[in-house]
């Protein structure tokens, strides 16, 4: 048994003042610098809509877009996004309406227990502004890190594909 | 006015709006007030005791709020019976920090309550504890020999012991024309539902709580913490509507559950725990299980004899069993069958329902032993099947309440293209891939139990039902909405269904297979009881056009009860609640299925599966380039739900037979890939083409709703037809999924 006392880290200590530009809205939040952007937008914002699934990078299910990318937002620390434009789930879409991929989501039946859903959504959209995918196999090939357990992947592609195809997903 | 029924109609889900925009809840989503976290920590050690841990120290770091181990849980039930639920095996329940002692490798052993998560997070990777280890057992492999019965319980009720002995098994092989036979060997698999487990409870004071819980049965969590905390269950609310996966990992109630509760109540304080991608390996799983079949025919292919014995792993404290062995005889008559099925228990947590459980694994077995059979007697897999079709149930000579599957073969082959199949193994290809056809039959059991709904006509004459039920993912808000919309005849929108909350009236938990029948019959039962009284209260009213007529007389549609034979006499609902004198009128059913009438019958959803499969033939790398599924299983509720039932199987058969598993190391009696990265479930690329296909089948038997339940059979036959396919590409039979191309080469 160790016998030297126990100190919380340096990272536990002090807060740090960051914005996030969320959702098109600036937040600023007091913040440690071990808190993930995850964490900070699920507990400090209460902005739910991002998931946790695995908390390493393996799932997809907390993707965001930030600065017009999709990231994994359990990757990164709030603190490494000070002033970054970041979109959630709860702001893919204009006020009041759903944004096209929402819609061929519900359309589709493109999930069942829906915890994967805001990270196919965002991840989709991402995917989109990169401009890679031509085919159906290259949306496949590029979704792949967005883990579905319920078995929805393939009314997933075609959701993402009808949209695709109809090029309505600006 | 249109009275087109909701029952049949592909209505998109009714909480779409709410999940694709993140505002459905999950458990630990509830942000409440002054809310602390609590994180787990697990044994390093199998087997052994705890002599001590490092909490004083650890407890002394700024935040920490609490740490409970085993010595300072508070005092709590003595008895097994109050550690129970409804999903327990015999034996004597996991009780969370109850002793120093080990009994599974990750083993909760401590709970750091802290401010904030990452404190918590933090705190439990220093806490460190000293053990004294013992010996310990975790290869079902290396104890085969310690095969034993298991203890019959009440569990057994649902997973009847394997049927008796007919003929003379060891003859009937001897004197077979064709025999074959196999070792199928199953690894151990974790459901994995990519919501992580996790319980907020808000402590409401005076030994109340409201707990926000992932769970598949809120009223049996509900239950088991009203016992097991000796509190009044009228304190203790579950609440569960959205639950982000569960395929039966939230049968039981789990220990996070348990954890959350006591600190809320220790504290008297708002409390989440949330369990971690790898503290999700550490409460159950489908249990590794090794078969052996014999399966004999005459000359002509007519089986004569089906020999399928089971060896399946459970813990050291209760007996998890699943209905293995007992499917061969029930789908193909034989004069001579002998099925065994045994238990050696192990230092593990106890095994618990992982979606198909039993029949995923056993019809693997026996549907590729059938393949080989029929390759031996040179007989096309569907004419074989068709040969020793089972018209009634021979395994307990009872008739089967309705089967369809026949049209299953039909169907399902016409749409896949069977007839271009070459019998013959590797003779077809596409470039450097060898192509494979394979096929095989699913069948699971239709069950149902009693549950409780209530139906509320309310003062703008619409109709709310209630029922605890969660909603997994299956489709049950919108299924028990246009099963209930139908009983008074209403539109979708004048409907509401409220669930997921152990308030309301009773439902058992959401598994195999069973809600459909057990809810929605609950629900029909309370519409009938509804209808009814409105009638009534339409007989009371002065000059009423109703009086003296039965209930058979009159048609509820669009808010009105019409006369059958002059639809102009007709009563508003809303004239009705005037009536009422302006008051809501209500009925609380509860529905006890009819035992003794069904069990005259065997009941039972079937399924035909065929895959194509593509195997690069120098690097072995297999594909399940397209698959079609047609399933027999009674009346569809809706057709947009139900087909993605059938798909997700689909996809979980795909990740069964060729990517999943939980591996061991038994040195150490651990599982060594405890994370998603390494634990391989299909990604979008491993997902090709997926065909559904529901064949008509009527019955009259199972409920009111003729309805069997599509949960699992969609997991069942394509396992088995895959690793056919995969024979008929290469002519190599691999009998231990999953099936990885390293066993092809």
């Amino acid at each position: 048994m160790r016998t030297e006392s126990i100190q919380p880290p340096p990272e536990a200590k002090n807060s740090e003042t960051v914005t996030l530009h969320i959702n098109g809205e600036a937040r600023t939040l007091s913040v440690k610098p071990w808190v993930t952007l995850l964490d900070a937008l699920r507990e400090n914002l209460d902005l739910t809509g991002t998931k946790k699934g695995c908390d390493h990078g393996q799932c997809g299910a907390c993707t965001v877009i930030c600065d017009g990318k999709r990231i994994l937002s359990c990757l990164s620390l709030a603190v490494m996004k000070d002033g970054a434009e970041i979109t959630t789930i709860e702001g893919v879409a204009p006020t009041g309406d759903l944004h096209p991929l929402q819609k061929a989501f519900i359309e589709h039946d493109a999930f069942q227990c829906g915890y994967c859903t805001p990270g196919q959504i965002c991840s989709a959209i991402g995917m989109f502004k990169e401009g890679k995918a031509h085919t159906e196999a290259e949306v496949k090939e590029l979704m792949s890190g967005n883990l579905c357990r319920c078995g929805a992947n393939t009314n997933i592609i075609n959701a993402i594909m009808e949209v695709k195809n109809g090029g309505n997903y600006e | 006015m249109s009275i087109k029924p909701l029952i049949g109609q592909p209505i998109s889900r009714l909480e779409g709006h709410l999940k694709v925009t993140g505002a459905a809840k999950y458990a630990g989503e509830y942000n409440v007030s002054d809310l602390l976290y609590g994180y787990v920590v697990n044994s390093t050690i199998t087997k052994g005791k705890i002599i001590s841990m490092n909490t004083d120290e650890v407890k002394k770091i700024p935040g920490i709020v609490e740490i409970f181990t085993h010595e300072n849980r508070p005092s709590l039930a003595w008895f097994d019976m109050q550690y129970s639920d409804m999903d327990a095996p015999p034996g004597s329940p996991f009780r969370p920090l109850h002793k120093p002692d080990i009994k599974y490798n990750g083993q909760p052993i401590a709970l750091i309550v802290a401010e904030t998560f990452e404190l918590a997070r933090y705190a439990a990777s220093i806490l460190k504890a000293e053990y004294q280890t013992e010996a310990f057992k975790t290869d079902l492999e290396a104890n085969l020999g310690e095969g034993r019965k298991p203890q019959p319980g009440l569990a057994t009720m649902l997973k009847p012991p394997p049927p008796k002995d007919k003929g003379d098994i060891d003859l009937a092989l001897s004197a077979a024309a064709f025999t074959s036979k196999g070792t199928f060997t199953h690894g151990t698999e974790h459901h994995n539902p990519l919501e992580l487990f996790a319980t907020t409870t808000v402590y409401e004071g005076k030994g109340k709580v409201t707990i926000y819980d992932k769970t598949q049965g809120t009223v049996n969590c509900q239950l088991y913490v009203g016992n097991v905390f000796g509190l009044h269950f009228k304190d203790v609310r579950v609440i569960s509507p959205y639950v982000g996966g569960g395929f039966g990992s939230g049968l039981r109630p789990q220990y996070q559950l348990f954890l959350s509760v006591m600190v809320a109540l220790e504290l008297k304080r708002n409390v989440r725990v949330t369990l971690d991608r790898s503290q999700m390996f550490t409460f159950g799983h489908r249990p590794p299980t090794i078969q052996k079949t014999k399966f004999g025919s005459d000359i002509n292919g007519k089986i004569t004899a089906l020999y399928h014995e089971a060896t399946a792993e459970t813990s050291l404290y209760e007996d998890y069993t699943e209905t293995v062995v007992n499917w061969a005889p029930m789908i193909y008559p034989s004069p001579n069958s002998k099925m065994e099925y045994n238990l050696v228990p192990l230092d593990v947590f106890t095994p618990i329902d992982m979606r198909a459980p039993g029949g995923s694994t056993g019809l693997h077995a026996i549907e590729s032993t059938i393949d080989d059979l029929a390759h031996q007697a040179k007989i096309d897999p569907i004419q074989f099947r068709l040969l020793n079709y089972a018209e009634r149930d021979e395994s307990v000579n009872r008739p089967f309440s309705s089967k369809e599957l026949k049209q299953c073969f039909i169907q399902g082959a016409e749409k896949f293209g069977w007839d271009k199949r070459n019998p013959e193994p590797r003779s077809m290809r596409n470039g450097n891939k060898l192509v494979g056809y394979g096929m095989a039959t699913g069948a699971w059991e239709s069950m149902i139990l009693p549950a409780r709904a209530e139906a509320i006509l309310t003062t703008e004459g619409k109709l709310i039902v209630k029922s605890a039920v969660t909603d997994i993912g299956t489709g049950t808000l919108t299924v028990m909405s246009q099963i209930a919309a139908d009983e008074l005849g209403l539109p979708l929108d004048q409907v509401t269904f409220e669930y997921g909350d152990s308030k309301m009236p009773f439902a058992p938990i959401q598994g195999g297979s069973f809600t459909v029948s057990t809810v929605g019959s609950a629900i029909k039962a309370a519409g009938k009881a509804l209808r009814k009284k409105l009638l009534k209260i339409a007989q009371h009213i002065p000059h009423s056009a109703f009086k003296g007529l039965e209930i058979e007389d009159v048609v509820f549609q669009d808010g009105y009860i019409r006369l059958k034979l002059d639809p102009s006499k007709e009563i508003a609902f809303t004239a009705l609640i005037h009536a009422n004198k302006g008051k809501v009128i209500r009925t609380k059913n509860f529905n006890v299925p009819n035992l003794l009438k069904l069990k005259k019958h065997s009941r039972a959803a079937h399924s035909a599966a065929f895959v194509e499969v593509e195997v690069d033939e120098e690097l072995g790398v297999i594909n399940v380039t397209r698959a079609v599924t047609a399933v027999a299983a009674g009346k569809i509720i809706n057709p947009k739900t139900a087909r993605s039932q059938i798909l997700g199987g689909m996809v979980w058969s795909i990740s069964k037979a060729l990517r999943e598993e939980t591996i061991s190391d038994h040195n150490f009696g651990k599982y060594m890939n405890q994370n998603l990265g390494e634990y391989h479930i299909p990604v979008h690329a491993d997902i090709h083409d997926l065909d559904v296909i529901f064949v008509e089948e009527n019955d009259e038997i199972v409920n009111e709703l003729g309805s069997k339940g599509i949960g699992e059979i969609g997991l069942v036959g394509m396992p088995p037809a895959i690793a056919n396919a995969i024979f008929h590409a290469t002519g190599k039979r691999i009998n231990e999924f999953p099936i990885h191309f390293d066993k092809l080469l």
